[in-house]
């Protein structure tokens, strides 16, 4: 673009594509019929797709940590865990509402997070992976030497704390639905919210090359931070909420790393790793395939390794890294778009 | 200077490398078009250029570094292009990159010493080097970082010849050198071509790769500009062809 | 007297984490990649142990001679076929396929031979001791088992600084792309360091089976012991590697002696507290 052609135009940035107006459009639509479940569907339905909400969570947390960030950590069920526990733990002895004690024991993670970080960020790449696993272990393994929470065993919520939410069971599985689908939709548009803020950019400059973005003024090192804090701040929510409905926790499965790691990592891998879609995708081939072929136990954890690995060989972008390729769909607007107008002739 | 007297920049039939209308690329950009080169045994060739005229990108694609058509580059007849840098080497084809390139944890022995792992027979073996490059022997055992910027030179030249290529590429071999030690190092160039090798040389210093090849290449902007003996080209033509004024 | 039977029995454990990192760290070292299913390719060799003990009807030891070719030849496979094809400047590919790896073994063991904790059975060798001094007692398996992890550092050491295929995987990890113009196929020397990775885990699984119970779980705690040693002693140094297991060996010993849950706690806490204090490692290999 030659400067006498720019001069006579106007430049603004804009989001999206024609393809996001629709993709916003229908996630309008659909949010109101999932919020309505409780009034079309059974029990069943509303604990499926509860669960499904928090994969979708988990599985863009954990974009944003090492799609967006490039911080591959295969430690996350440390929060999942952590934010279970400090629900379990404030419900139990403190006597807080467990409904309050799920933004606490973000609020808490997220505290605990910044030290975890000090350390961790001391490891590089596949580093950095194994050491957030290890801390993660370490978190497992103090858990278990907590014996007022049951240690190596695991606690229950006693009746009074569960009855004290809601009076009925029905309105506890409506409320607990609710929360679930309020969770995603926060996670979802913070993440949304925060890549299309600076740190988005400053994001995409640490991943497209760090020593460039270095250079260019971002401190790469504080927005990595602060992309794992956020992380585990929403991460440890939505574990508290899992752990909530269980109404039941202990040590190896709050900080499981087969469920709150492998499958998370797995769906963002094959939905489309670094898009916005790509856990949403993913989470839906997750669970499709969880119902269709869950009764072949072990095989069917084996051919998911194997799916997630022939995707990442063959289509690294995942499945909806192929769609976008093909059709250039996008559901949310995040593309940055340059667009010039003309100025009016009057001002010529 | 032994010379293997071509008449006017013509080279003889059943060149030992012929590259022929070789497009190359990095990535997306277009660094040659349509570069045509012969070499015959024994043979100096220089190819000079100014910064970015291609002429490292006419080396890597020769050593298999960038993609090639196939028939693109033909070494003793049979197409090379596009085949991988260590089946090319295996051929006998060696190349001296930009830069050196000597391996850091390896010391200047085991860098000499990996040269030659493809064991081609031929003229040359670590004694040999030692006594073209006295120097090195006496740093067999140090760290190849510990060298001058000369001596790293010398080593990246010999561990080159340790796989008794019969195509030396030489790719700005006076880079960041003093001068003394540039006209120290091209002083070895004739006993090396005396043992049968032929030499492509890639220079910025025109002056050196003159002195040295029989035969020059010049590159503007990823095409050949001019092409020539050695010793009939002027200076005019020269500057010409080099800055493309 | 107590503890210095702890400490001993720490230091003979050691050895075996030492050879859990030193498997790890060669991989590291010439291909930049972390192996997430080393520990289970660990188990799978005890496993593979297993079978082979039982079809033949010969010993553990003995059965190394077909254990260590089987799991070189796999290793070698593994890298031409797969890993070979995750290798490049972004580090998700091989992260995520040698995950989702473990997953595979893991589960794959699972369904071959169900969740059953089994053990090799070696003999007499198991329950001979030697009198130290008076009071202190060595197993002759646990130190036949450090002796061999100390021989096999020493032999990787070798290999590495001694033998043209050390100076490749030098070379090809200094710069892949100058290495080739030696005519050095990456593909094969990557492929050769991981069939010596894993000839490495054959010898470590043998002895993991011989000397404690083992189930298809277990690997990812073997990897993260290995891992541990690897930080613990300093990347890129097998010796330092050996002293990072002996160390991750000895805070086990003693966390355990003071409480027995908190054996594998207190190897983290050691990892941790260097990992604040001393991030390099405490050996760390100095390059010049």
């Amino acid at each position: 673009m030659s400067a006498k052609t720019s001069a006579g135009k106007g430049v603004r940035v804009a989001f999206g594509s024609r393809w996001s107006h629709v993709g916003t459009a229908l996630c309008a639509v659909s949010l109101i019929a999932l919020a309505a479940a409780p009034f079309w569907g059974g029990r069943d339905d509303l604990q499926l797709l509860s669960e499904i909400y928090a994969y979708v969570a988990l599985a863009s947390l954990w974009n944003l940590l090492a799609g967006y960030a490039g911080l591959v950590s295969v430690g996350q069920q440390a929060y999942v865990g952590l934010g279970a526990y400090i629900l379990f733990a404030l419900a139990i002895l403190g006597g807080v509402s467990p409904l309050w004690a799920i933004p606490l024991s973000g609020v808490i993670s997220a505290a605990i997070a910044i030290p975890v970080a000090a350390l961790v960020f001391r490891l590089r790449g596949h580093y950095f992976a194994i050491g957030t696993w290890i801390v993660a272990e370490v978190f497992r393994l103090l858990a278990s030497q907590v014996s007022l929470l049951g240690g190596g065993s695991g606690t229950s919520l006693l009746a009074a704390v569960v009855i004290g939410m809601a009076p009925t069971r029905q309105l506890r599985d409506f409320l607990l639905y609710w929360i679930a689908l309020a969770l995603v939709v926060v996670v979802l548009a913070t993440i949304v919210l925060l890549l299309r803020s600076r740190y988005g950019l400053a994001l995409k400059a640490i991943r497209d090359s760090e020593l460039a973005a270095t250079c260019n003024g971002i401190d790469v090192r504080r927005t990595k931070v602060l992309v794992y804090i956020v992380t585990a701040f929403g991460t440890a929510m939505v574990g508290a909420l899992i752990f909530l409905q269980k109404l039941r926790v202990s040590p190896d499965a709050a900080f499981s790393v087969n469920d709150w790691t492998a499958f998370v990592i797995f769906i963002t891998v094959i939905g489309g790793i670094g898009r916005i879609e790509g856990p949403i995708i993913g989470t839906i081939v997750f669970f499709v395939l969880r119902q269709t072929l869950a009764d072949l136990g072990t095989i069917y954890l084996m051919m998911l390794g194997l799916v997630a690995i022939l995707v990442m060989l063959t289509t690294p972008k995942g499945l909806w890294g192929l769609l976008v390729e093909r059709f250039g769909w996008q559901v949310f607007p995040l593309e940055r778009k340059v667009v010039f107008e003309e100025r009016s002739a009057a001002r010529e | 200077m032994p010379d293997s007297a071509q008449a006017h920049g013509q080279a003889p039939a059943a060149p030992l490398l012929a590259v022929t209308a070789l497009d190359a690329f990095y990535g997306d950009i277009q660094a040659l078009f349509g570069v045509s080169i012969e070499i015959a045994r024994g043979e100096a060739v220089a190819v000079i250029g100014a910064n970015g005229a291609g002429k490292s990108a006419l080396l890597k694609s020769i050593a298999g570094l960038l993609r090639a058509r196939p028939d693109a580059i033909a070494f003793e007849g049979a197409p090379i292009g596009g085949m991988p840098a260590y089946a090319v080497a295996a051929r006998g084809i060696a190349l001296v990159p930009e830069g050196r390139g000597l391996f850091a944890s390896l010391s200047v022995e085991e860098n000499l010493l990996i040269g030659g792992q493809l064991g081609r027979p031929g003229p040359w073996n670590l004694q040999r080097i030692y006594e073209l490059f006295p120097v090195l022997a006496e740093r067999r055992r140090l760290p190849s970082t510990s060298l001058s910027g000369g001596q790293q030179q010398m080593a990246a030249i010999g561990r080159a010849l340790m796989a008794n290529p019969k195509l030396l590429l030489c790719d700005e071999i006076s880079l960041g050198l003093a001068p003394i030690v540039v006209r120290d190092i091209y002083a070895r160039l004739p006993a090396i071509r005396g043992e049968g090798t032929s030499i492509i040389l890639v220079e910025q210093d025109v002056v050196q790769a003159l002195k040295a090849a029989s035969r020059v290449y010049c590159l503007q902007e990823g095409r050949v500009a001019l092409t020539g003996a050695a010793k009939d080209l002027t200076r005019e033509e020269i500057a010409a062809a080099y800055f493309g004024i | 007297m107590d503890w210095v039977n702890v400490i001993l029995q720490g230091v003979l454990v050691g050895g075996l984490y030492a050879m859990f990192a030193a498997g790890l760290s060669l991989i590291f070292g010439v291909m930049r990649l972390v192996n997430i299913a080393h520990g289970d390719l660990i188990v799978m060799a005890a496993y593979v142990a297993l079978v082979v003990t039982q079809t033949l009807g010969i010993g553990p030891l003995t059965s190394l001679i077909l254990v260590v070719p089987i799991m070189a030849v796999i290793g070698y496979a593994l890298q031409w076929f797969v890993l070979n094809r995750t290798l490049g400047d972004d580090l998700l590919p091989p992260l995520l396929v040698t995950f989702g790896l473990s997953v595979i073994i893991q589960n794959g063991l699972l369904t071959l031979f169900t969740a059953d904790s089994l053990k090799l059975q070696s003999g007499d060798i198991e329950v001979a001791t030697i009198r130290l001094v008076e009071g202190v007692y060595v197993g002759v398996l646990p130190l036949l088992q450090f002796v061999v992890a100390v021989a096999v550092i020493a032999g990787l050491q070798f290999v590495f600084y001694r033998t043209a295929l050390g100076r490749a995987f030098r070379a090809t990890a200094d710069d892949p792309a100058v290495a080739q113009l030696m005519g050095l196929d990456n593909r094969h020397v990557f492929a050769l360091a991981m069939a010596l990775s894993l000839a490495v885990v054959a010898i470590t699984g043998v002895f993991l089976a011989v000397r404690a119970n083992f189930d298809p779980s277990q690997g990812p705690a073997r990897l993260i012991y290995g891992f541990e040693a690897v930080i613990i002693g300093g990347l890129g140094s097998l010796w330092g590697t050996l002293a990072g297991g002996l160390i991750l060996g000895v805070a086990q010993a003693i966390g355990a002696h003071i409480n027995p849950g908190w054996q594998i706690l207190a190897g983290h806490i050691a990892f941790l507290f260097v990992l604040a204090v001393r991030p390099q490692g405490l050996f760390p290999k100095v390059r010049t």
